[in-house]
């Protein structure tokens, strides 16, 4: 258990989880290049038209795991925020900021692909419907959470404010989603449940799943390569970064 | 202080933070009108720009108290910790041998006093300019008294965060504001299903449980906050 323990701490340094995301990025980059070929492919030649919504609907290949990652990615950044409030772990806090602008961009992705879908299907690109504004307001939460980073010169009391305004924004975001819920609903319920057998033709939901992990390489390969330049920013004074820069 | 027993108990700290707290605001009572009186300019500011017809009126009326109230909040928010933290003051309070929760919370509690209960004995007015029936002023007035104090835990916490940032209120607004949504829902909600004849109760005590939630988490969130500050 302790040995364990010490091999994962010690990627906790910043000097030693430099290499290895510097290897790891490749990986999850080629991955995601791969992956969103195939989902495309899948989604833009295999799957069938909808006979309801025609061919607009070929954008939830994109709207959807765009949305489950502007989500998702709240999370994993209040874990690292988390993390390095307890543990008090500079690269913990990295790993929050560096995910950050990421999540924002899902996000706003999102929120896009969904006028240009709303469109033709509900005939306006905007709608105050529940889903539509607490994704909204996530992406807000993301831009506070950036806006606050930038504002605080002091890095580690940067780390230390962002990560506790993620935390109170994480035991918000389900609050403000029911919320959002209750007060007006339109959008259609969710497409893909673990507990209801899915309602749409397997090449779809497949084609959905691969964009989903295309995104997810994506995200971890763009966070580790920010986390490598926030790491060389900070650590500019020690001597390890400069014998790399030389 | 106390001068027997070195170490303040929560109550008696929570007080001493109150009272003082109360004491500046009542040698500043300029500052004080100013939130109140943007409270009703901005409700008044609606039905320019709208519209004076009464049914439209009183139909948004709920929700335009609420949004004034909340951005009435804002307003005030920066004066909870900035002036004591520019003088020195709250560094005392934190090495002060009395428990930092309670400190906060005593300010806090002060920082509601003088501008959610004059918020709050406002709001019939406002609600009488937008032809409010009585027992829905009554429900705005409720859920005000609920829902303000949450939105002065959510403020203190990120004001403190906010302290010696650059960008001082408009980012304060942007941290606050959609942390805030929820609340403005709720209280909002409340007037408008009454209005509608479903009642209010639900979104009141939606409102009551925030209420009970802010109160215990966040004293502990607001003194994390303050000590970052001072890192």
């Amino acid at each position: 258990m302790m040995t364990t323990g010490s091999f994962w701490f010690q990627f906790a340094s910043p000097a030693r989880f430099y290499p290895l995301a510097g290897r790891m990025i490749p990986w999850f980059g080629g991955a995601a290049v791969l992956l969103s070929l195939v989902g495309l492919y899948i989604g833009f030649f295999v799957a069938p038209t909808d006979w309801q919504q025609g061919e607009s609907y070929r954008i939830i290949f994109i709207h959807v795991p765009a949305a489950w990652m502007a989500m998702f990615v709240y999370l994993v950044m209040a874990f690292w925020a988390a993390l390095s409030l307890v543990l008090n772990t500079r690269l913990s806090a990295m790993m929050a900021q560096a995910l950050a602008p990421t999540g924002a961009m899902f996000a706003f992705v999102s929120l896009w692909t969904g006028a240009f879908w709303g469109r033709p299907t509900w005939g306006t690109y905007w709608v105050w419907d529940a889903r539509l504004t607490s994704t909204l307001i996530l992406l807000f939460l993301y831009l506070g959470f950036i806006a606050l980073r930038a504002s605080i010169d002091d890095p580690r009391r940067a780390d230390r404010a962002c990560a506790l305004l993620a935390l109170v924004g994480a035991v918000n975001v389900p609050i403000i989603y029911f919320s959002v819920q209750w007060w007006n609903t339109l959008h259609q319920g969710a497409s893909v449940s673990l507990t209801a057998a899915p309602k749409m033709a397997e090449t779809m939901l497949a084609g959905m799943l691969v964009m989903g992990l295309a995104a997810w390489a994506y995200t971890i390969a763009a966070a580790l390569h920010r986390v490598r330049s926030i790491i060389l920013e900070r650590e500019a004074h020690a001597r390890w970064t400069r014998e790399l820069v030389r | 202080m106390q001068t027997d027993d070195p170490t303040m108990s929560v109550s008696s700290a929570l007080v001493w933070a109150c009272r003082r707290d109360l004491y500046l605001a009542a040698r500043s009572r300029a500052e004080l009108a100013v939130v109140l009186l943007f409270f009703l300019l901005v409700a008044s500011l609606f039905p320019l720009a709208v519209s004076p017809d009464p049914t439209l009126l009183r139909a948004i009326a709920p929700g335009i108290a609420w949004v004034a109230a909340l951005l009435a909040t804002l307003l005030g928010l920066p004066r909870l910790f900035a002036a004591d933290w520019a003088d020195g003051t709250l560094e005392q309070i934190l090495l002060a041998p009395a428990p930092l929760p309670a400190l906060i919370a005593g300010k806090v509690l002060a920082h509601w006093l003088v501008t959610g209960l004059p918020l709050l004995l406002l709001a019939p007015l406002a609600g009488l300019q937008f032809g409010l029936a009585a027992d829905a002023i009554g429900i705005l007035v409720a859920s005000l008294a609920l829902g303000t104090p949450i939105l002065s835990w959510l403020g203190a916490t990120t004001a403190a965060l906010t302290l010696g940032a650059r960008g001082g209120a408009s980012l304060l607004a942007l941290l606050v504001l959609p942390l805030a949504v929820p609340v403005l829902i709720f209280g909002a909600g409340a007037v408008e299903s009454f209005a509608a004849g479903i009642g209010a109760e639900a979104h009141l005590s939606l409102l009551g449980a925030g209420l009970i939630l802010v109160w215990v988490f966040g004293p502990f969130a607001a003194a994390l906050a303050v000590r970052i500050a001072h890192e």
